[in-house]
């Protein structure tokens, strides 16, 4: 059975030119980047050549660019760094309530440390209102951190306008852009962005690397401490062969972005267009303007998510869904719930990402099986009359 | 992860549907938590002669509702009653430990329905 992968949000396939790449760096060439002998040298220069290309993505100078162990650790680094380098001047943070957990428990944590947060709420679209941004400041406040785009429902934020609010007072601003890198063009320096953290594994590179961008003359504090690696700010072997699969995805999808944007765009649409024609009581989640391309979040009625996942599943379909059985939590998505869905409706909620691969007969092979689905789960629904 | 006796209650659901002018009827859960089961039940000289379900939830929460009207199929009411929801988990090879709690509700149906058919006879 040839399945179908429409979960690219959740991690995309790594791509076979990045593996080409990457295949030196896991066999000889095994050197220490830190060595100064000749394996040493290679591994370094492979490591300058990889924060180029993946600078370049962003519009950011490659001595800004600093390479973690994956989105997690850029958003833990990002906010826990500034945080403490930034307490004399203040202890307030603001930020979104649809945050991805990786900055929401770390917000969490900070609060245990005393500092205070404001998670600003958002519309049914999923949008952050800049002027509540401009709202919540106050003189004490540090660091505003908003996502770029939403990794559940897709909605990008009007993170541009939020860079103007936040910049006018001499805040320092966050963006976990995990979710947009590679996906739809990003430039730092439009925004005025002062920290942004980056994952590779979104883009058709390896799991276990990321990146955390920070703009030249802004010091937080480490995260990591030990060795000198990344100029003395993130400690520990750097990931070589993770590091050269990074940049060499960042080059790729750099080389094709807004191609492929614009036909995942119109697959999504495909997509999206047939699910209404095939199917009663379905409402789509997220901004219908600014969403991220090939990005279809959408709520069917009187049906549960994990049993959706799993009938796909069992067709070769690969989705997920923000019900609380899919996440294994007591509660469905904390996206859904802000975006206002009751409870049930957002149980019965189905994500599905395209990517570069995805083409227009596996849409519409999902657009055969699962109206089927739909129907065989609703006629077992007590809730279905 | 769902064992497969799981998996094959939940893709082949046995007794899916609902029984008309049923002897008694139960219904537990609700949408907001993601899970709701209902029985129906028909019952001659106080034995279960047929029984359906419908139910809104998880993988977890339809193979015991499946599971649950095959262990009941042709039993008595006591012996009926005497079906826990731990038995219907043990039935299907166990439930991931999260699944315990709120989609292992099958047996409460059942109960509920029995319940049912018991305040009718008495009425």
């Amino acid at each position: 059975m040839k399945r179908i992968y429409l979960d690219h949000n959740a991690t995309t396939s790594l791509d076979p030119e990045v593996l080409k790449a990457m295949m030196p760096y896991l066999t000889g060439e095994f050197g220490n980047a830190s060595s100064i002998y000749e394996c040493g040298r290679m591994a370094q220069k492979a490591v300058v050549e990889a924060r180029e290309k993946v600078a370049r993505l962003i519009g950011a100078q490659s001595d800004e660019l600093f390479f973690t162990s994956g989105g997690t650790e850029a958003d833990n680094w990002a906010l826990k760094g500034a945080a403490e380098a930034l307490r004399d001047k203040g202890n307030h943070i603001i930020t979104t309530v649809i945050e991805h957990h990786a900055v929401l428990h770390t917000c969490e944590y900070l609060e245990e440390q005393g500092f205070e947060v404001t998670y600003l709420p958002v519309d049914e679209y999923g949008l952050v209102d800049p002027a509540a941004v401009e709202q919540a400041i106050t003189d004490q406040t540090i660091i505003v951190s908003v996502m770029y785009a939403n990794n559940e429902i897709g909605t990008i934020e009007p993170v541009e306008e939020i860079g103007k609010i936040v910049k006018e007072k001499g805040i320092l601003y966050h963006i976990d852009a995990v979710q947009a890198v590679g996906k739809i063009p990003v430039d730092v320096n439009a925004i005025g962005v002062d920290l942004l953290s980056m994952s590779a594994h979104k883009l058709y590179g390896p799991k276990g690397v990321g990146a955390l961008y920070i703009r030249k003359g802004v010091k937080i504090n480490n995260l990591l401490h030990g060795g000198a690696q990344e100029r003395n700010q993130r400690a520990g072997t750097e990931n070589v062969a993770g590091i050269v699969g990074f940049g060499k995805a960042a080059e790729l999808s750099c080389d094709n972005l807004i191609e492929t944007a614009e036909r995942l765009t119109r697959l999504g649409d495909r997509l999206a267009k047939g699910i209404t024609e095939k199917m009663d009581h379905v409402r789509f989640n997220g901004y219908p303007l600014h969403r991220l391309p090939g990005h279809v979040n959408v709520s069917i009625e009187f049906v549960e998510g994990e049993a959706l996942v799993m009938s796909l599943d069992m067709q070769g379909i690969s989705v997920s869904s923000g019900s609380a059985c899919a996440a294994g939590s007591a509660d469905p998505s904390h996206v859904l719930l802000a975006i206002g869905l009751p409870h049930e409706i957002a149980h019965g909620s189905l994500r599905m990402t395209l990517g570069k691969d995805s083409t227009e007969a596996d849409v519409d092979e999902v657009l055969t099986i699962l109206p089927r689905i739909v129907e065989k789960l609703r006629a077992m629904s007590p809730l279905y009359q | 992860m769902y064992s497969e006796k799981v998996m094959d209650h939940f893709s082949h659901p046995r007794n899916v549907g609902q029984i008309e002018n049923a002897d008694g009827t139960g219904q537990v859960g609700n949408a907001k938590c993601g899970d709701i089961m209902k029985i129906d039940l028909k019952i001659e000289d106080d034995h279960i002669v047929d029984v359906k379900f419908k139910t809104f939830g998880c993988g977890a929460a339809v193979a015991t509702s499946s599971m649950v009207t095959e262990m009941v199929k042709g039993k008595t009411i006591e012996a009926a009653l005497a079906i826990s929801n731990k038995a219907v988990a043990e039935a299907l090879g166990g439930l991931p430990p999260q699944k315990m709690h709120c989609s292992n509700l099958a047996a409460d149906a059942l109960h509920e329905a029995i319940k049912d058919y018991q305040k009718k006879q008495a009425q």
